[in-house]
């Protein structure tokens, strides 16, 4: 953590300071087909820092041990490690207590879990459950399982041309019959920030719960679990600077106690004979066998590191490119952005006239740029803007202005090949 | 029809590719092919038709004339278009047997093989592997023909 603790000043930072925290990602450094690499796909996964990379080797080099049973000094420093990161999430997510920290493979499982234990327990016939249309795929299967399962509705509120959410559709969508809302804070596909406040607010005085999906939120916006007020939040430590396979799920503890267990296995119980089973105290109700515990231990570093920056800094400098991407985007002949709510993360997806995403991804990779195209695993929203997918660059806190003027001027010898 | 053999095909297509010394050349190329691929007729343009497996849309349609196995093609990306192009030139007009004993070495031999290993965004190996049953059907079908 040197080097960001060596950086977190309250003043704004220089070029150079930015220069500096970027080489701390080493991936940086290297070349695509003999160019530098501009790695603008952040929205999928972040890349990671030397602190992260050196916290996963660490572990297996020094202490790897399965954590919580053994006596012996390796599992004794491991489960403190793997623990440290709980409090670490707890941290990060502004909840009151770790024991509503549950570690999960990501986002995605997240969801699932509480789709299978709360669902499961909750939704019964006839009951509502409220999504929006710009959900990630992992936010509307889950529920469309339980909701044929229960025999209960899943309900949809539209999403405006610009890319925002139709906060009077939610509102009229919302009912006495709505049990959940489950919703995205920050489109993976728009950018849109959506008002999960206000959200809350409407869905808790219906008598909903509210499930945020923060998978794209965490990295870039200052999460507050009680002050939101929400329910559940979900989010994956890949995207937040940290390894693979590994996310946490935070619940209010009442219903994390109240809720049916997920999977059975090890670390889960309290004591077992084959006339009955009873079950962990939380978290460990939640976290059958043994854990991803390398990529949970790295976690804590990443999370470290964000915060040995400040969430607000990184937030100013990615605004900064925002703009600046978007505007050099807009003079581009034929260029459209789609998705340009007032409250947007740092990602732009676009369509070119008459060209298809793909073959825009394709010649952008020749020119070592890293971008995603396709329907982002939101199809439902590609069918509403009528586009058969995008191309989304999106960016982190390493990348510079100088970058989005390699993809611009990429852009612009892309479109002319392609026409 | 197609009476050069597919590896003499394979082996041209090779020589034109060894004469692009940049990867903009290389795609010009291609993107030209997929420019100038004889269009689908919009009825062939339906679902069953669409080969999945492909980030753009992809219609192949084969038929079988005289033995020989006819395939055209379209799809809404210019260089997926290019590439199924060149399949095309390769496949198209032989019979079932000679199809499905190609064994495509060419993709490598020009640089593409990294559209063969992106499966999931590019398809050029659904395409291929949609060619050659396409090829298997109308094996079975021609076999039956002799018996009858």
């Amino acid at each position: 953590m040197e080097g960001a603790d060596s950086l977190s000043l309250n003043t704004s930072r220089t070029l150079s300071d930015w220069l500096a925290l970027r080489q701390q990602f080493p991936i940086l450094s290297r070349e695509v087909k003999g160019k530098p690499l501009v790695y603008f796909d952040n929205a999928a996964t972040s890349q990671k820092p030397q602190v992260v990379i050196d916290a996963l080797s660490h572990y297996y080099s020094y202490y790897n041990a399965n954590i919580h049973r053994g006596i012996h000094t390796l599992a004794e420093e491991a489960t403190m490690a793997y623990e440290a990161t709980r409090d670490a999430v707890r941290d990060f997510v502004g909840a009151a207590e770790r024991e509503e920290i549950i570690f999960t493979r990501g986002t995605t499982e997240a969801i699932n879990l509480v789709a299978y234990t709360w669902g499961r327990k909750h939704i019964s016939e006839g009951d509502e459950i409220l999504i929006s249309g710009m959900e990630h795929h992992s936010n509307i299967v889950p529920w469309q399982i339980l909701c044929a399962e229960k025999g209960a509705l899943l309900k949809v509120v539209p999403v405006e041309d610009d890319g925002s959410l139709s906060m009077s559709a939610f509102h009229e969508l919302l009912s006495e019959r709505t049990k959940l809302v489950s919703i995205v804070q920050v489109s993976n596909a728009l950018g849109t920030v959506n008002p999960v406040k206000e959200i809350i607010d409407a869905a808790h005085r219906a008598g909903a719960k509210v499930l945020v999906d923060g998978a794209q939120s965490a990295v870039h916006l200052d999460i507050d679990v009680q002050d939101m007020d929400c329910d559940f939040f979900a989010f994956s430590g890949h995207k937040v600077y940290g390894p693979t396979g590994v996310g946490a799920l935070y619940g209010k503890r009442e219903l994390l106690e109240s809720m049916p267990v997920f999977q059975g296995g090890g670390e889960m119980i309290k004591e077992v004979s084959f006339e009955g089973t009873t079950y962990a105290d939380l978290p460990y109700k939640y976290e059958a066998g043994t854990p991803n515990i390398a990529d949970t231990i790295a976690l804590k570093a990443a999370l470290d590191f964000i915060s040995g920056i400040g969430k607000a800094q990184i937030r100013a400098h990615e605004d900064e490119l925002l703009a600046y991407a978007t505007a050099e985007l807009k003079a581009i002949p034929g260029l459209k952005i789609i998705g340009e709510a007032a409250q947007k993360v740092s990602l732009v997806s676009f369509v070119v006239e008459g060209i298809h995403p793909q073959d825009i991804g394709v010649l952008l990779d020749n020119m070592g740029i890293a971008v995603r195209t396709g329907h982002h695993c939101t199809q439902p929203l590609m069918k509403r803007f009528g586009i058969p997918g995008t191309v989304r660059a999106s960016f982190a806190l390493y990348n510079e202005k100088t970058e989005i003027d390699v993809l611009i001027a990429a852009l612009h010898k892309t479109i002319k090949m392609l026409t | 029809m197609n009476s050069k053999p597919i590896l003499e095909i394979e082996k041209e297509i090779i020589e034109d590719f060894a004469l692009f010394d940049s990867w903009e050349d290389k795609y010009e190329y291609i993107i030209d092919l997929g420019k100038k691929l004889a269009p689908l007729e919009e009825q062939y343009k339906i679902d069953e038709n669409k080969i999945k497996g492909c980030q753009s849309t992809v219609w192949l349609r084969a038929d079988y004339i005289d033995g020989l196995i006819v395939f055209k093609a379209d799809s809404d990306a210019v260089i997926v278009k290019g590439l199924i192009s060149m399949l095309i030139k390769v496949l198209s007009g032989h019979t079932p047997e000679e199809i499905l004993a190609a064994k495509m070495d060419f993709i490598g031999e020009i640089g593409m093989m990294t559209h063969l290993a992106q499966t999931r965004s590019n398809g050029l190996l659904a395409m291929i592997k949609q060619m050659k049953n396409y090829a298997l059907a109308y094996q079975a079908i021609g076999a039956r023909k002799d018996t009858v």
